[in-house]
């Protein structure tokens, strides 16, 4: 259905993302609205961010950050107050939290185990063979006998 | 780690993987679902002009009781198929809130009295605002608000027959027992 | 009638796929050479079938044949015939159809030219071939048919998506297949060796130019899409890590590491069970990208219609081709004998290193990729990984690879001379170091990062170059002598110095886009704008007829100095088929920077909205990716391929 409806959204609206009614007059305060609206998501939309998406809610969402910055909120709390009422959905940068742990600790732990198992296995390639076992030194007794 | 246990690694790995791709396929898996942060918070604060000439819809208009808020426009296609299903409960004695999401209201009333009211009261959200303080993506969504004023529960989409008489009613009546 | 016939030839060639599948499996094991020989032949055999399919629906869509249901869904008489041949992979069941098709021509070339290949190999590497060429006609033919016909035609067709008409996206798919399913010959050759239980030397001089082709054509498909994606979609966006996106740029990385640790096979004898492994991983990354874009399992931007239908049959298809040569390769794998051993600090080592890197940056791909997924299936919770992720995680992995990569091909086999090797590249650590002092004094509380990846860029491209230079001895001797060495220099080498250059270009590219500069206004007609350096003026709005469109054409003249260096048309095209808009926007190109235009509403007041874009170095990143494929290409040129290839557990042919 959202699917649908987002379909609809765009048909409707052939708008590129950011438009010029929507601009702070403040250079500092558009930049700093900018680079926040890159950084959330368009809700209706398919991994798009509010600022590259044409959807209608994603141009309320533009307007009313640029609201809470012109009110004086910091970027933070700003971010807040979207995630307040959608979750951290909306976030393209997932917060690190108990349930992304593993998301955030996964590249460096892997890029750590594979270092570690390159350096295991280069150090006993290099080691010299290990002593035989004793059955391994019967089975030898046995062949080497056949083979008289 | 023996060497046979380090080369099945890639088949463990790719397993895994795999059943997470056929869960993932479950035909009755609902794709956009998305679950409210709002759920056990109190309602947002609102203070919407009445679509008819009443006065204004705020949460204190409830007193007490269990509301049912439902966001609908008359340009969204999929609000009129839900229709029927609001009227019939208001048959079943629901208390229906209504609000108008982003829509003029001259054609929020030319859609109620085509197709009836089933809202006890209708609010008016011209530009969506009260819509984003509830976490609205779209219309419609239903909101359950308990009798302390929390919401408890949020349909998106429009609600089928079904799901008002499977989830909706039974929760709303489990919410007004004192 | 033609319709029938190819959906006939496409029966046949399914039916051909399976004795190909089995026949010369049992002919190589029983060492019957006529058997293993029928390979060949039902090689052939099936690509001309597939081809005769492919054609049938081609000329449906060329004569808009709308009594085929493909046909009439996606086509339209009014549509420029470019864009009705397009249209036959437009869709989900023209396109894997294509895929089928690129399959089984790859089966036959390696059927046609591998004269010089072990019979039993060869019988071997076509049978598993066949495996996946069955597995995907079976799918085409139960769950994605383009043959099946309608009783009550459509008086015209559908349409094909205006977003997708459009020369870029005509040719993307092809080459992204290419891409793809030539992964499917490594995988092929890979899962023979490990039937065989035999890798060597020679087994590496055979698939490296499997894997360097299907690579090549991999770049250019994703360097298409980006590049399309760049001009189509009105800010110059040009990478987005949507799940697509990803699903094509995962084999990329991994085929990548695996054209690096197939020369080590050949030259060393080390890392075979490794080399082995990436080859089945990359085709296998290359079926999940098939199975998550059709399935519906992720949602993206550009992802076909879903059906959870073929979703499950592509599923078992992986499940039945990737989880087989995984369990052959936890059996066989064991066995496989170490080769020649090496010091930590060698070419080896270097080469170990980047696939360290590129198979984590894999990892890390895949699980931004499907962490959102994995989590909604356990916890129910939602989350978004997007672009903000990627560039912090995948950013870092990508920084060592660049130092590594200038560093590596100067280092010698088993044990290199680590200081020697950065001595000699003192030119590129001068200019490198050169480029950050400038960058940073002259965009002195700009983007850091940027000039830091400028400065890698530098690094990269001109430790290319030295190594080169290396190689021909440059300014070492007499520039007739340099000259007889370049021309002496094996084309493999020249396609590594290509390649790592190009790699430079595009990190050069991707740096700039730091420094781009945004204006959004809305102009009545004579008002102008400031973009940089720039002034940007509206001169005149007008209305144009297309083929299958309208359009509001202006007429935009930018300045520089009050001298106007540039008249640019960007449209805004109305599609009535589809009740469709699309911005076709102007892009001026320069060697240095591009001026980009994108038309956007009226305001109804006479005004119009303009979006004006300065993108210094743009062209670079996919210029970059241009040279990186005819980096591969040269190499692929190299007749030792041809000649080495002949010697089969020979001598490791001597280095030039």
């Amino acid at each position: 259905m959202k699917a649908l409806l987002a379909l609809l959204l765009l048909l409707a609206l052939p708008a590129l993302a950011v438009e010029p009614n929507e601009r702070l007059a403040d250079p500092a305060l558009e930049a700093r609205a900018r680079a926040l609206s890159r950084g959330l998501r368009c809700l209706v939309c398919r991994n798009e961010s509010i600022d590259e998406s044409h959807a209608d809610l994603a141009h309320d969402v533009r307007v009313l950050l640029r609201e809470r910055l012109s009110a004086g909120d910091s970027d933070t709390a700003a971010i807040r107050f979207i995630t307040d009422r959608y979750g951290d959905f909306v976030l393209l940068d997932p917060p690190l939290k108990t349930s992304t742990m593993v998301l955030w600790m996964a590249p460096p732990a892997l890029l750590v185990v594979a270092f570690g198992g390159v350096l295991l296995a280069a150090r006993r390639r290099r080691a010299p063979p290990a002593p035989l076992t004793a059955e391994e030194q019967a089975r030898l007794a046995t062949l080497l006998k056949g083979q008289e | 780690m023996s060497r046979r246990l380090i080369t099945l690694l890639p088949l463990a790995v790719f397993l895994a993987v795999a059943v997470y791709f056929a869960l993932a396929l479950r035909p009755n898996r609902d794709t956009q679902a998305l679950p409210s942060v709002m759920i056990d918070k109190p309602v947002p604060a609102f203070d919407l002009p009445s679509l008819a000439d009443g006065p204004n819809l705020s949460p204190a208009a409830a007193s007490g009781e269990v509301v049912v808020i439902n966001y609908f426009a008359s340009w969204c296609v999929p609000c009129r198929i839900e229709h029927p299903v609001l009227m019939a409960l208001k048959s079943q004695k629901v208390t229906l809130w209504g609000i108008a999401y982003k829509d003029k209201p001259e054609e929020s009333r030319t859609f109620i009295a085509q197709s009836g009211d089933p809202y006890a009261r209708i609010g008016v959200d011209r530009d969506g605002r009260t819509g984003f303080d509830f976490g609205v993506y779209g219309v419609p969504e239903t909101y359950v608000i308990d009798r302390a004023g929390h919401i408890r529960k949020r349909f998106v989409g429009p609600l089928t027959p079904e799901i008002a008489e499977r989830e909706l009613v039974p929760l709303v009546r489990a919410l007004a027992k004192p | 009638m033609l319709i029938e016939l190819g959906h006939f030839a496409l029966i046949l060639a399914l039916a051909v796929a399976i004795c190909q599948a089995t026949l010369p499996l049992i002919g190589a094991s029983r060492r019957h050479g006529g058997w293993m020989a029928f390979a060949d032949m039902a090689a052939m055999v099936q690509f001309a079938l597939v081809g005769i399919a492919f054609a049938a629906l081609m000329h449906a869509y060329i004569v808009s044949d709308f009594t085929v249901i493909n046909v009439a869904h996606n086509s339209h008489t009014d549509k420029p015939l470019l864009y009705k041949i397009a249209g036959v992979w437009g869709n989900h069941e023209g396109s894997m159809l294509l895929w089928v098709l690129i399959l089984a021509f790859c089966g036959a070339a390696v059927a046609a030219f591998g004269g010089r290949l072990p019979a039993t190999l060869k019988a071997r590497v076509l049978a598993v071939q066949a495996m996946t060429g069955t597995g995907f006609l079976a799918f085409i033919l139960l769950t994605s048919n383009p043959f099946l016909r309608t009783d009550l035609p459509p008086a015209n067709g559908e349409g094909l998506n205006p977003v997708l008409q459009d020369p870029g996206l005509a040719f993307h798919p092809p080459f992204l297949y290419l891409g793809y399913v030539g992964s499917s010959v490594a995988f092929a050759f890979a899962v023979a060796a490990l039937i065989e239980g035999r890798v060597d030397a020679a087994w590496a001089r055979w698939v490296r130019p499997w894997a360097l082709a299907s690579w090549a054509m991999l770049t250019l498909g994703i360097a298409l899409g980006s590049w399309w994606a760049y001009y189509t979609l009105g800010w110059g966006g040009w990478w987005f890590w949507d799940p697509v996106e990803n699903a094509s740029f995962m084999p990329w990385l991994l085929g990548t590491a695996l054209i690096h640790s197939a020369i080590v096979v050949e030259k060393r004898d080390a890392l075979k069970s490794w080399t082995v492994l990436l080859a089945i991983i990359t085709f296998a990354l290359s079926l999940v990208g098939t199975f998550l874009v059709r399935s519906g399992v992720l949602t993206s931007v550009h992802a076909f219609a879903v059906d959870p239908a073929r979703g499950t049959f592509i599923l078992f298809l992986l499940i039945a081709a990737i989880g087989g040569s995984l369990t052959l390769y936890a059996i066989r794998a064991p066995a496989m004998q170490a080769g020649g051993l090496f010091a930590p600090v060698s070419r080896e080592g270097a080469l170990v290193l980047n696939n360290l890197l590129l198979a984590t940056a894999t990892a890390t791909v895949f699980l931004g990729t499907l962490y959102p997924l994995a989590l909604d299936l356990m916890t129910g919770e939602k989350i978004s990984v997007g672009p903000p992720f990627f560039n912090k995680t995948f950013g870092p992995l990508m920084v060592p690879v660049l130092v590594a990569m200038a560093a590596g091909p100067l280092m010698g086999w088993k044990r290199a001379d680590l200081l020697g090797a950065l001595q000699r590249l003192w030119a590129a650590f001068a200019i490198a170091g050169l480029v950050v002092l400038t960058g940073l004094y002259l965009t002195f509380g700009g983007p850091v990062m940027a000039v830091f990846g400028f400065g890698l860029a530098a690094w990269t491209a001109v430790g290319a170059l030295v190594e080169w230079a290396e190689r021909v001895a440059l300014f070492r001797t007499s520039a007739a002598n340099s000259f007889r060495r370049a021309r002496n220099l094996p084309r493999a080498a020249w396609g590594t110095t290509l390649a790592h250059l190009g790699m430079g270009i595009t990190v050069a590219g991707i740096s700039a886009s730091a420094y781009e500069r945004e204006q959004i206004d809305i102009l009545a007609i004579g008002a102008t704008m400031r973009l940089g350096a720039y002034d940007v003026r509206l001169d005149a709005m007008s209305k144009e007829n297309g083929p299958n469109f309208t359009a509001d054409d202006a007429t935009i003249s930018v300045l520089k100095d009050g001298a106007v260096v540039a008249v640019m048309h960007p449209q805004r095209r109305f599609f009535p088929l589809q009740k469709q808009t699309t911005s076709q926007t102007a892009i001026r190109s320069s060697l240095f920077a591009d001026l980009y235009l994108a038309l956007g509403e009226p305001d109804g007041k006479g005004g119009w909205t303009v979006r004006a874009y300065w993108k210094p170095l743009i062209s670079w990143i996919w210029s970059g990716a241009l040279v990186m494929a005819l980096g591969a290409a040269v190499s692929l040129s190299d007749r030792r391929w041809r000649v080495a290839a002949a010697a089969r557990r020979g001598t490791l042919g001597v280095r030039a």
